[in-house]
């Protein structure tokens, strides 16, 4: 029982970030029927802005509490993941708004390459691999047989916080509102003066800033390279259509459903080997019986 | 529209026709008369296939700052002397990106480029296929780092290849030696072993490594694996922790390593933790801190206990490159070595000759101890434990299988 427990503590670690980099894909697709194929780069662009800020913040005010620095951290990360995300919006899908949707999609793929590749270029990121200075305390609690360490605990709850405020910006705030509204008409929103814009660019600023938090946490536990956001950006995609896209709660479920098929995977299969086999039939299976994903509606297009 | 494309076509593959031919007539021409099975002229021009970019990136900076730095030695001292002659070396670098279908294309590019031999690539996983094109192009390749066995075995006849060598001694030796290890110096009662299953090396030694285990009566209680790439460890190292385990044997590269010592702490698992050469850049320990203190591994080299001609060496690329020369640089320093040291006793630029002096050496003294060569690619040499400390790499004990 306790190891099945501390397994299930793994895949929460593992299924938090997943679903903080969901959240990203669900909310664009939502607004603009569009998948952002550049999100998992643009997460990786924010743990290297997490990497960046803890190193100089360290260096500067070395004597500032650690949780000090971790939460500036977070903040520089946050700031600066949606500013791309905005100029990026801005700069390359913008312009395609009116073009074929497949368009946008290609382009997405072309940005992500961009973002992958001049971070190799850049001299002193480079292809090398690296580690988050540790901003937690280390500490472990013991309970009934399992260890939890601190880091955990604040991917965890870090993680569940930021996704319960962003429901809640969705569902109760003036933005959520106007966003859920752009997502329900293109047209006639607008025209009741709505800004259509300027919320689509707060979407993808909202999305880049989840994602954000999620790359800051997982700087912490794993090592961070220029390619890193491939592999988690096509998982952190399946989570959000195995939740249903479009359907924000329905990404979290995904993410910690994918969690579970991360760490699942070589416990009983006794291979890991077996694990985007696995995801990706998921995926496959969901697709042809249930294309909405779990949470998602049934829409019935009109021709 | 219709004719510019074949019309082009066509343009491009003559101008290709004319720049190879242009190659191969011109070197004819220079001073060289002296030696006649002279493929490429008056300079011998060396290949390197190395690991530049993708997961080991500063094992493939090592090998190309101790290739130049090998090569810079040579032509400084007026070149090499080939049958009577001082010959310039020239090198030319390629990426193998650090894939295996790539590793075959680069050794492809060198072996039809005219180069006298190829060093390189790194990691077995890319060695193994560029040495099925060495092997078929009759091109002599040594690999300054690959260790599974494989390498030099021809996969269908069993008989050893002709034209593949190494600097670096197998993973067969070395599964033993960390076995002997594990059993003798750790006094490990409960083994646990977690390893790349999709990459050649990790999966050899590690096998090697439970044979023994198993051959010297003891038991190995988790033998789990994972997948290039994958970052998260912790449910294996679940596992392992519930084992039971007494040792952890992590046969792995040193930018997973570091993910791995930690995750397994944090899942509770307190045994000693040990690895392989891989595991010997300082990479390692910039990435996992406190994390990797005291824990050891068996490797080819430790530059604090190293030989006069090894502190030479250590001592100029120091200065060369502002850092300790790490495992793979000093085996691509050796490779060179050994290269250099056949073509003089070939006295000729050719292949065949190069390759028959390469398997003929007896006693070549390197920065990674004495090496020979007894009808096979593998030479006979021995391994060093070492010991992290203060994030150092600290000479630990001479191991013998």
């Amino acid at each position: 029982m306790s190891f099945f427990l501390q397994q299930l503590l793994n895949a929460m670690q593992v299924g938090s970030v997943y679903a903080l980099i969901a959240l990203g894909y669900t909310m664009v697709y939502g607004i603009l029927t569009m998948i952002n194929f550049a999100h998992g780069d643009i997460f990786m662009v924010s743990t290297y802005l997490a990497f960046a800020a803890s190193g100089l913040l360290l260096a500067h005010l070395g004597g500032a509490s650690p949780l000090v620095i971790f939460v500036c951290t977070i903040v520089v990360a946050v700031l600066g993941t949606s500013l791309l995300a905005v100029l990026i919006e801005r700069a390359a899908y913008k312009p395609l708004r009116n073009a074929p949707r497949m368009s946008a999609v290609i382009t997405a793929l072309g940005i992500g390459l961009l973002l992958e590749n001049s971070f190799v270029a850049i001299k002193g990121i480079g292809p090398t691999p690296r580690m988050l200075p540790p901003l937690i305390p280390a500490g472990e609690v013991h309970v009934g047989g399992i260890t939890i360490s601190s880091l955990q605990l604040v991917i965890i709850g870090l993680a569940l916080l930021t996704m319960l405020a962003l429901d809640l910006t969705v569902r109760k705030t003036m933005l959520g509102i106007a966003m859920r509204a752009i997502s329900w008409d293109h047209t006639i929103v607008p025209l009741m003066g709505v800004p259509k814009d300027r919320i689509i660019s707060l979407t993808f600023a909202l999305g880049a800033a989840v994602a954000a938090v999620g790359g800051t946490l997982y700087g912490m536990a794993y090592t961070i390279d220029p390619y890193m956001g491939i592999r988690i950006g096509w998982w952190a995609f399946i989570s959000a259509v195995v939740g249903g896209i479009g359907n924000i709660r329905g990404a979290m479920l995904g993410g910690f459903i994918l969690g579970f098929v991360e760490i699942f995977t070589p416990v009983v299969l006794k291979s890991s080997s077996y694990r985007d086999m696995i995801a990706f039939s998921l995926l496959l299976v969901l697709l042809i019986f249930r294309p909405t994903g779990i949470l998602g509606r049934t829409v019935s297009q009109k021709v | 529209m219709n004719r510019v494309l074949p019309v082009a076509a066509l343009l491009l593959l003559v101008t290709l026709c004319l720049t190879s031919c242009g190659k191969v007539s011109t070197p004819g021409g220079s001073a060289t008369p002296a030696t006649s099975a002279t493929p490429v002229g008056g300079t011998l021009k060396v290949g390197l296939n190395t690991e530049l970019t993708g997961t080991i990136p500063v094992v493939g900076q090592s090998c190309k700052n101790a290739a130049e730095f090998a090569i810079k030695e040579v032509n400084d001292a007026g070149g090499l002397d080939v049958g009577g002659q001082k010959v310039q070396v020239e090198l030319s670098v390629e990426d193998n990106e650090d894939k295996a279908e790539s590793a075959a294309a680069v050794a492809q590019k060198l072996a039809s480029g005219g180069v006298l031999a190829m060093i390189g690539p790194n990691a077995s996983r890319n060695a193994i296929p560029a040495a099925e094109v060495a092997e078929s192009s009759k091109m002599p390749m040594i690999s300054p780092w690959s260790t599974n066995p494989k390498l030099t075995v021809d996969a269908r006849s069993g008989q050893p290849k002709q034209y593949v060598f190494r600097a670096a001694f197998t993973d067969d030796f070395q599964g033993v030696v960390a076995a002997k290890f594990a059993l003798g110096e750790l006094k490990t009662k409960q083994p646990a072993v977690l390893y790349d299953v999709a990459s050649e090396y990790n999966k050899g030694i590690a096998e090697i490594y439970k044979k023994t285990i198993e051959e010297n009566g003891g038991k190995i209680v988790s033998f789990e694996t994972y997948t290039t790439g994958d970052k998260d460890f912790s449910a294996q190292l679940t596992k392992i922790a519930k084992s039971g385990a007494d040792t952890l044997f992590l046969p792995n590269y040193y930018s997973e390593v570091p993910l791995q010592v930690k995750q397994a702490r944090q899942v509770g698992y307190q045994g000693k933790i040990f690895g392989s050469d891989s595991w010997g850049n300082e990479e390692l320990v910039k990435l996992a801190g406190k994390d990797c203190e005291g824990l050891y591994f068996t490797t080819h080299y430790a530059a604090d206990t190293a030989t006069p001609k090894a502190q030479q060496f250590i001592t100029a690329y120091k200065a060369a490159y502002n850092s300790v020369p790490d495992d793979v640089a000093a085996l691509t320093y050796d490779s060179f070595g050994l290269l250099f040291a056949a073509v003089k006793t070939a006295g000729q630029l050719d292949r065949e000759a190069v390759r028959t002096a390469l398997a003929g050496i007896t006693n070549y003294e390197g920065v990674t101890g004495n090496m020979q060569f007894k009808g096979t690619g593998d030479p006979v040499k021995s391994a060093v434990v070492i010991q992290i400390k203060d994030g150092k790499f600290k000479f630990f004990q001479t191991a013998q299988p």
